[in-house]
């Protein structure tokens, strides 16, 4: 070795025997430790949520009560996970075209939300519910009436989150 | 002392001969016990500090401020069932735990808390502590081997390796501190750090062992901190790697034993440095009033020195990544063994100079 990478080396030798590098890295994590701490504490304080978060579904109403969804079978085509059944059959008092059976397993949905962008009439939706939970086999299987009741419960959220975010849809 | 005096010549007098074994038992449950507290709100501490560097906050749940948190897992771990694969040696395997706490209690026979406050007084104490502390690696080995698993034993090899290599430094720069004490009594190193060239000129602090032997202690906290497998010379249970080491067949409290085990080692690898280079039980500044009685003084010193060194480990724990393990013996080996060699040979010629420090 030479000069200038025989000094290059002797510094570097010193260096690590006085462990310059390590109180570095104490000093580094030992400032964090008087820094404000970032830890948000769930069931009491809560993150806010994106009108566009993906929660438990529901199934809309129009104003007046008619049920928004119309058996296109979008969603469940467009379902990656297979997570929708649709059964859809004429309704008795008007003749038009509704559901007789919308199933979600929600032990199967992947909340990707291509059913909520899929649907023509804004039926099916995400909700910001995410504090769900079954207790036994079966309990995340949710029926129409359940999604329906779901929606009924949540509207005025859901339209909510709706329009705040309609000018980008 | 008047109190301990008392009771001592009452106890005398009502059980007799029986009365010293007694008195040495219940010596034993008062320092053990405390120890057994410290270590498991050490665990909680841990999990505090280390989650305040990471800008969590750590457990908060059980308890005021998480503070029954220890509680609750020494519950947990209690309860839960003790699996004994079937293929085990029965018996090793439940000697494993025991032998590998054992020498974490036992040593603190011979710590002093005070001037006159240890429960054995011996004049090798720290020929006894490097004695007891080598059977540490016999738990880890029992352990290893005795579970009959392939992970079990290579953590076990990985384990006592590691100790092995680094009882010599830890030896090496034990052999310094002896030579600048000229003793082999703890009460009496701590005593004669309060002795030198510094607290001639009335800064006490300056002449314990820390600075004067600073690459020692250096070399010393290092190896206590690789001693006791903590982070980063934690290879012996690398998550990554081989999960548990040689716990992992243990469940339940068997398991329980062994993390006590490792929390009791640091504190007694930070009692040990206190002792020995912080000046143990002497204060870093006198009271300004004469509050409470001395060998509360004492013990308090000697316990916030501990508890700073203890705070060091999870400290070191919080900021660096685990050490290869051809790196973790390449340390041992070819640098702390070399360092401390020629710092002996240093303060030995140093002691024999006029310009000896420690007279």
């Amino acid at each position: 070795m030479t000069g200038p990478k025989a000094m290059e080396a002797i510094k570097d030798f010193v260096k690590s025997f006085m462990l310059i590098e390590l109180l570095k890295g104490l000093r580094l994590t030992g400032s964090q430790l008087f820094a404000r701490k970032i830890t948000i504490q769930f069931p009491e304080e809560k993150t806010p949520l994106s009108p566009r978060f993906r929660g438990l579904h529901a199934l809309r109403r129009y104003p007046n009560g008619q049920e928004r969804c119309i058996a296109c079978k979008l969603c469940e085509a467009v379902c990656p996970a297979l997570a929708i059944t649709i059964e859809s059959d004429v309704r008795e008092s008007d003749g038009t075209r509704r559901t007789s059976r919308y199933d979600i397993d929600l032990t199967k949905c992947i909340f990707c939300g291509f059913c909520e962008e899929s649907c023509p009439v804004d039926s099916i939706v995400e909700t910001h519910v995410l504090e769900y939970h079954g207790e036994k086999r079966g309990d995340l299987y949710f029926t129409k009436e359940m999604l329906l009741a779901v929606g009924d419960r949540y509207e005025q959220q859901i339209a909510a989150a709706r329009d705040a975010d309609a000018r980008y849809r | 002392m008047d109190l301990l005096t008392t009771i001592s010549e009452q106890g005398a007098a009502v059980l007799g001969p029986a009365w010293p074994v007694v008195w040495t038992l219940v010596k034993i449950v008062a320092v053990v016990a405390p120890l057994m507290a410290c270590v498991a709100y050490l665990t909680l501490w841990e999990r505090k500090f280390i989650g305040y560097i990471q800008l969590r906050i750590g457990p908060n749940r059980v308890g005021p401020m998480g503070l029954l948190q220890p509680i609750a897992d020494a519950i947990k771990l209690v309860f839960k069932e003790v699996i004994m694969p079937s293929q085990a040696s029965k018996g090793l395997y439940l000697l494993g735990p025991v032998m590998t706490i054992m020498p974490a209690l036992a040593a603190w026979a011979v710590i002093p808390f005070g001037p006159d406050r240890a429960l054995a007084n011996v004049n090798a104490g720290l020929l006894l502590l490097l004695a007891i502390t080598s059977l540490e690696v016999y738990g880890v080995i029992l352990a290893g081997w005795a579970s009959n698993s392939k992970y079990a034993f290579l953590g076990a090899l990985r384990a006592s390796a590691q100790m092995v290599s680094y009882e010599l430094a830890i030896g090496f720069a034990l052999v310094v501190v002896l030579m600048v004490s000229g003793s082999l009594n703890m009460t009496d190193i701590v005593l004669a750090q309060n002795r030198g060239y510094f607290a001639g000129m009335g800064l006490n602090v300056l002449s314990w062992n820390w600075l004067p032997l600073l690459p020692i202690f250096v070399v010393y906290f290092i190896s206590g901190v690789a001693e006791t497998n903590r982070h980063p010379f934690d290879v012996v249970e690398g998550e990554s790697e081989i999960v548990a080491g040689h716990m992992i067949e243990y469940s339940g409290m068997g398991f329980a034993v062994f993390f006590l085990a490792e929390y009791a080692n640091m504190i007694l690898i930070s009692a040990l440095a206190a002792i020995m280079f912080l000046g143990g039980w002497a204060p870093f500044w006198q009271a300004p009033l004469d509050l409470g009685p001395q060998w509360f003084w004492d013990w308090f010193w000697l316990f916030f020195k501990t508890f700073l060194l203890v705070t060091v480990f999870l400290w070191i724990r919080a900021s660096f990544p685990r050490y290869r393990y051809d790196q973790i013996m390449r340390l041992g080996w070819k640098i702390f063994i070399p360092v401390t060699l020629v710092w002996l040979v240093v303060i030995g010629i140093w002691i024999q100079t006029p310009l000896n420090i420690w007279k």
